[in-house]
């Protein structure tokens, strides 16, 4: 079982606390009625499931009740950060090769 | 803030029927841990952004703690830090906490959530381990000190977990999850002596 | 006496009670202490049971956890039998009853042992080749033939009785095995005050300490010095001490999961006593000391019983007090042996000689044991076992040929070296190193905050070891956040060493000869199987493994690894590190099914939830059915009913007069905020912003990509407040879509939502007669039509309690939902019921409650739509808001394939013929008599008899259904084509008159 640091409980907390809710950073649009049938299908279908680093939300679902973002190594399986919902993706990842 | 503790809400038309709360006065003793249903308490949902937080202490009476896993009490009312913008507040004096937040104007959520869950007690030297028996967190005492509070897992449900001294918790569930919750906790009981 | 193998004054464990116990139904006479091996072998018993693959009889080769003969049934009672139960393991206790597994009739004449004749047609890979043809075959004969002749044991047929539970731990340093290694660093980290968590597998702390006798610590026997150690550590606040605890898995995180055998060595469990307890434990730091496993001499028949591991010999010697036989052979490729050899020798016990693979090894061990006078052979080696059911001899060679001599023994004693655990490092995602040297796998790179010490990093000699180990704890003491140190290491006074050893087959099992040289005893894996893989094109160590099934058994073999992958090395002609190590996988040992599951079982395995009014719908003798984690009451039947006309009369009661029915499962949701009402216009299709206060609206809720994902009715209370109902099994998943939108895409709403499911019980009162029902109860809300018109609701008093008030309707009558606190659900509804029967009011259960809608063609989400169904499709066009400009699913619900024609949509079916009720699921084709497979153009939804209709009345989604009505369509079922109608959805009350009726 991982432990996640939840960024509002601000500690790692048991990961059966958690939900995974996919990929982060997929903003919806303001003008959703207006999408072209391709823009649609790239906001809804199109998942990057990258092999490595992936940027995805979670919540902790029996905890704070929080959604937040977490990147996470495909790979390893290891939690590289997480940070709080609405924040700007991190340029700079800690302990992390470019 | 003991004005506002001390203030009593008139209490409601007395009910012609009988309430009829589950597993009332259910109980179950091991040798080092002892599982009891609590009696019924006033709970409310309290939602709301930081700059309410103030003037809700106020009318509450308590202050509520902006601390993550933390709780504060006073005069038979605590409120209990679940997330940061939301607080389980549970009385156990008979004063309607959502009586007093009706007068606050600041942006907030009051919800009344007192027959929503059911409390039950783990006291004992056993108490934290009848609760690890299915909760995943730290229950030691520097990690989960005396007044902690949190959502989190026992088995398959959620609970709520408050630390009301070295050896006590007040365990919170929803009503249906209360005979799970309370079967599961004496379950582990029977195991807490180690 | 316990046993005629029994040596007076040896052994270290204390000499306690006797224990009578059975093996196979032979009483026989042991220890408390003892394990169910050494009392077996204190009785002169070795063979203990037959192998997996040639049935051969087999003896004890260890003395721990790594046993892969020594399998046997344990039985308690007629329900207490547990199968595969290592006798190296399992503690004695009086009464013990015992039974040797994979043989017929019996252990001493097994009629499987003729695999062992025929043996050449079972080669590796036997099973992959010889069943391949006839394909039928495989499914009708050959799997099931295999799979019963085939398996370990025989699964116990009735419920465990007994109970397991389970603990969460975390500490700041967990030591995981108890020898020297494990004590000593348990003691360095425990001094600084951390929390420690300390285990061993064994009863008896110790180690290699438990059968060593030339060690010692702090001025004590090494043995005595691990029992004062541990009883200190077990003493001190911050340390837990586990014996009998086996580390199996070594998760992500230092997240280790551990078994305690609570009371499996105990004569009568009490109970409340757990059989395991299961230990998940989170560790700041972990530190290894798992020690080192005694490797075979792999040659001719070194299976045979009375062949075992010269460190188990000495175990059961120094321990337990046991002489595994009185005229032993020794066969070494390493100075341990030697050291059995000496205490036997000095035991008592005829040493009749040492056979010594290698060329001319000196040292203290060796001279001693001439010293003593035992014949000591250089440069030979053992190519052959005589005997079968036990060992009688010992067959030897010059190791580059010559004569042979054959010495008679009844017990061989084999050491090929010691094989450092690297399990749980490696299952730490740790990688191993090759030391060329040693010839040994020691952990190389770490993966986690964990660190080895001891045999199991390849430290050879005990002063290295404590001296290693105890800077290990320490630091991992400091490394968790200790402040200060204050404890002496341990100083090794004395001890015992050895290292080196051989790998793969020695010499007479070479290439060049086709004996039965076991690698794996536990699958019968020889080293020619092994070349064979080789030979055969396997490359990688892993097919070779796969091919052979080397290390696949219930041993994961532990004993066997290392001889296999040098001996596929040798074939491929290539070095060990290039060939590769298999996997190491959890668990370490087999955990029982029990202490996974733990206390997940019986009313624990899911929470069973049920409403406040669950009991008095039990004492009406209410069948119940399961709506997810719900006990929902189905039907009421009366004296004399079955299901069909309890619902009958329950659907003909609500219409005819009134029905109460408990809705108290639906999801409730109460929205809160100024920003209410904008929150809700996103996240349902329908406008919200006009709706006034005190009345309510049936929403939908769309995923974003257009199709149907929830319903229910939504009263506005005040402004800002919404109190949302949702579907039952909805409600969680509904709760979390509204949350993730609220708090990820739409944050700048000021609004909240708090779930209300269980604080109201809720009471539907239908039909006719609601309003007389319920009047009387009520307090403060006008309930006439002019004040409180169909859908709306109303906040006030019901039996003196509080009540949210809905005026809605799900049965098409005129209809009302009482929300009471649910404390009071129950006394509500007594009171109701009262009031209700001065009406002949029925109670509902689910069933009516279905049919009843279904008579109105109201949808229920997830049963009449599957996930694929547009508010369009189901004929919900009027619910979703024409002039809004966005709502979640508002441009999936444009997507082309969305908005083509020739969709399914949402119809009534009527059969032909009215008595028929259509099976629910059941396909709709146009013309019956096309070719199979047919063109189903639909599927039935919703199928029932309505009794107020007289008919069966049915739902289907039908592509193009809507331009069909009229149309006849055809269902074909097994026993015939049953011809149906296209018809509008509502079959009963088509304008809706009884809403107010």
């Amino acid at each position: 079982m991982l432990l996640i640091r939840c960024p509002y409980c601000q500690e790692e907390r048991p990961e059966l606390e958690f939900r995974n809710a996919g990929e982060a950073h997929i903003a919806r649009s303001a003008n959703m009625a207006g999408e072209t049938d391709d823009d649609f299908e790239k906001f809804f279908f199109i998942r990057s499931n990258p092999k490595g680093i992936i940027y995805e939300r979670w919540r902790h679902m029996h905890g704070c009740a929080r959604f937040f973002n977490a990147v996470r190594d495909t790979v390893t399986d290891k939690f590289v950060m997480t940070y709080k919902a609405g924040e700007p993706k991190p340029s700079k990842l800690p302990g992390v090769a470019k | 803030m003991a004005k506002a503790a001390a203030r009593k809400t008139a209490p409601a038309a007395s009910p012609s029927i009988e309430r009829r709360p589950a597993l009332a006065g259910r109980s179950t003793a091991a040798t080092s841990a002892k599982v009891e249903v609590l009696p019924p308490a006033e709970r409310m949902s309290l939602r709301a952004p930081e700059a309410s937080v103030a003037a809700l202490s106020k009318a509450l009476g308590v202050t509520l703690p902006n601390k993550p896993k933390t709780s504060a009490s006073k005069g038979g009312r605590t409120a209990l830090w679940l997330g940061p913008d939301e607080w389980l507040v549970i009385d156990e004096a008979g004063n309607d906490p959502l009586a007093d937040c009706a007068k606050v104007t600041s942006l907030h959520s009051a919800v009344g959530i007192s027959h929503r869950n059911i409390a039950i007690a783990v006291t004992g030297a056993g108490a934290a381990a009848t609760i690890n028996a299915g909760c995943p967190q730290d229950l030691s005492l520097d990690a989960f000190p005396v007044g902690a509070a949190s959502r989190t897992i026992l088995g398959k449900t959620e609970i709520v977990l408050l630390r009301t001294a070295a050896d006590a918790f007040r365990v919170e569930c929803w009503r249906s999850f209360s005979d799970y919750v309370f079967t599961f906790l004496s379950e582990g009981s029977r195991d807490a002596a180690v | 006496m316990s046993g005629a193998f029994r040596i007076p004054g040896a052994g270290r464990f204390k000499q306690a009670k006797t224990a009578r116990f059975s093996f196979d139904g032979q009483s026989y006479a042991g220890i408390e202490g003892d394990t169910l091996a050494s009392a077996l072998l204190a009785n002169g018993v070795h063979l203990v049971g037959r192998s997996f693959k040639y049935h051969r009889p087999r003896g004890i080769l260890s003395a721990g956890a790594e046993e892969p003969n020594a399998l046997v049934e344990i039985k308690r009672d007629a329900a207490r039998k547990t199968p595969n139960v290592r006798a190296t393991v399992q503690e004695l206790y009086d009464g013990l009853d015992a039974q040797s597994q994979n043989r017929w009739p019996s252990l001493s004449f097994d009629v499987g042992a003729v695999n062992d004749i025929a043996s050449p047609l079972f080669s590796a890979g036997f099973y992959y080749k010889t069943f391949m043809w006839p394909k039928a075959a495989w499914k009708s004969l050959y799997e099931p033939k295999i799979r019963a002749a085939a398996g370990l044991g025989v699964s116990p047929d009735q419920p465990d009785p007994d109970h397991y539970s389970s603990r969460y731990a975390h500490c700041d340093v967990l030591v995981l095995g108890g020898g020297a290694a494990g004590v000593a660093a348990a003691l360095a980290a425990a001094e600084t005050g951390v929390r420690v968590i300390l285990a061993d597998e064994q009863a008896e702390f110790g180690g290699s300490l438990r059968f060593e006798t030339g060690a010692k610590i702090d001025g004590q026997d090494g043995f005595a010095w691990a029992q004062g150690a541990v009883a200190k550590l077990a003493a001190m606040d911050n340390v837990r001490v586990l014996s009998r605890t086996t580390a199996f898995g070594y998760y992500a995180q230092n997240f280790v999961g551990l078994v305690e055998r609570v009371s499996d060595h105990l004569k009568t469990p009490g109970h409340d006593l757990a059989r395991e307890r299961l230990w998940q434990v989170r560790a700041k730091r972990v530190v290894l000391a798992s020690g080192a496993i005694e490797r075979h001499m792999v040659f001719a028949d070194n299976d045979r019983p009375g062949i075992m591991l010269a460190g188990a010999a000495r175990t059961y010697l120094n321990h337990y007090g046991v002489a595994v036989g009185r005229n032993v052979g020794v066969y070494t490729a390493n100075d341990s042996a030697y050291a059995a050899a000496i205490d036997l020798k000095k035991a008592g016990v005829n040493v009749a000689a040492i056979v010594d693979l290698r060329d001319n090894p000196t040292g203290p061990v060796i001279d001693e044991a001439r010293a003593l006078g035992i014949e000591v052979n250089f440069g030979r080696a053992v190519i052959r076992a005589g005997g079968k059911l036990r060992v009688s001899s010992m067959s030897v060679q010059p190791k580059n040929g010559g004569g042979e001599r054959t010495i008679p023994v009844d017990a061989i004693l084999m050491s090929a070296g010691w094989t450092p655990s690297v399990h749980l490092f490696s299952q730490s995602r740790g990688k191993v190193a090759f030391n060329d040297e040693t010839k040994r796998f020691v952990p190389g790179t770490y993966a986690q905050d964990c660190v080895s010490v001891g045999a199991c990093n390849g430290t050879d000699g005990l002063s290295a070891t404590v001296d290693e180990a105890y800077a290990a704890g320490a630091k991992a003491a400091k490394d968790a956040g200790a402040k200060t140190a204050k404890g002496t290491k341990p100083k090794v006074d004395a001890s015992e060493s050895w290292s080196r050893g051989m790998l793969g087959a020695a010499p007479g099992a070479g290439p060049d000869t086709t004996v039965k040289a076991f690698v794996d005893f536990q699958n019968d894996v020889t080293a020619k199987d092994i070349r064979q893989a080789v030979h055969e094109g396997m490359r990688s160590i892993e097919h070779v493994k796969r091919f052979t099934t080397n290390g696949m058994a219930t041993d994961q073999g532990k004993t066997s690894n290392m001889h296999g992958l040098a001996i596929a090395a040798e074939t491929l002609g290539k070095p060990i590190p290039e060939v590769g190590l298999t996997t190491f996988r959890a668990p370490y040992t087999p955990v029982t099914f029990g202490a996974i599951v733990s206390h997940a079982r019986g009313p624990l395995f899911d929470p069973t939830r049920k409403t406040a009014i669950h009991p008095w719908a039990e004492a009406q003798g209410a069948v119940f059915e399961d709506v997810g984690q719900w006990k929902r009451a189905w039907y009421f039947p009366r004296a004399g009913e079955d299901m069909h006309a309890a619902v009958d009369r329950e659907c003909v009661a609500v219409r005819k007069t009134a029905g109460l029915f408990d809705a108290s499962t639906l999801g409730k949701i109460e929205v809160v905020g100024p920003d209410a009402a904008k929150f809700m216009e996103l996240l349902y299709t329908n406008p919200w912003e006009k709706l006034e206060p005190g009345r309510c609206r049936y929403g939908i809720m769309l995923r974003e990509d257009g199709f149907i994902y929830d319903d229910g009715v939504v009263g506005r209370l005040a402004p800002d407040r919404f109190h949302v109902t949702t579907t039952t099994g909805g409600a969680p998943r509904v709760m979390n879509h509204m949350e993730d939108y609220l708090q990820t895409e739409f944050p700048h709403l000021n609004v909240w939502l708090t779930s209300i499911t269980e604080q109201w019980a809720v009471i539907a009162v239908q039909g006719p007669n609601a309003r007389k029902i319920i009047e009387p109860l009520v307090e403060g809300i006008d309930m006439s039509d002019e004040a409180l018109p169909h859908m709306s609701v109303r906040e006030g008093k019901i039996c003196g309690v509080p009540t949210r008030l809905f005026r809605m309707s799900f049965t098409g009558e005129r209809g009302f939902e009482v929300n009471v606190p649910a404390d009071y659900g129950q006394a509500v509804w007594e009171a109701l019921w009262a009031e209700g029967q001065k009406h002949g009011a029925a109670a509902y259960g689910t069933e009516a409650m279905h049919v009843l809608r279904a008579e109105k063609g109201y949808i229920i989400v997830g049963q009449d739509t599957d996930g694929t169904v547009t508010p369009n499709d189901a004929g919900l066009d009027w619910a979703v808001g024409k002039k809004k400009a966005d709502f979640v699913g508002i441009r999936g619900m444009a997507r082309p394939d969305l908005v083509a024609k020739g969709r399914k949509q949402l119809v009534g079916l009527k059969t032909k013929d009215p008595k028929v009720v259509l099976e629910e699921g059941a396909q709709i084709v146009e013309d019956p008599k096309q070719a199979i497979p047919m063109k189903m153009i639909g599927h039935v939804t919703s199928s029932y008899w309505s009794e107020n209709c007289g008919r069966s009345i049915a739902l289907a989604l039908v592509a193009g259904g809507r331009d069909r009505m009229g149309d006849t369509l055809y269902v074909p079922m097994p026993n015939g084509v049953i011809e149906v109608e296209v018809t509008g959805m509502v079959f009963f009350d088509e304008t809706g008159g009884r809403l107010n009726g």
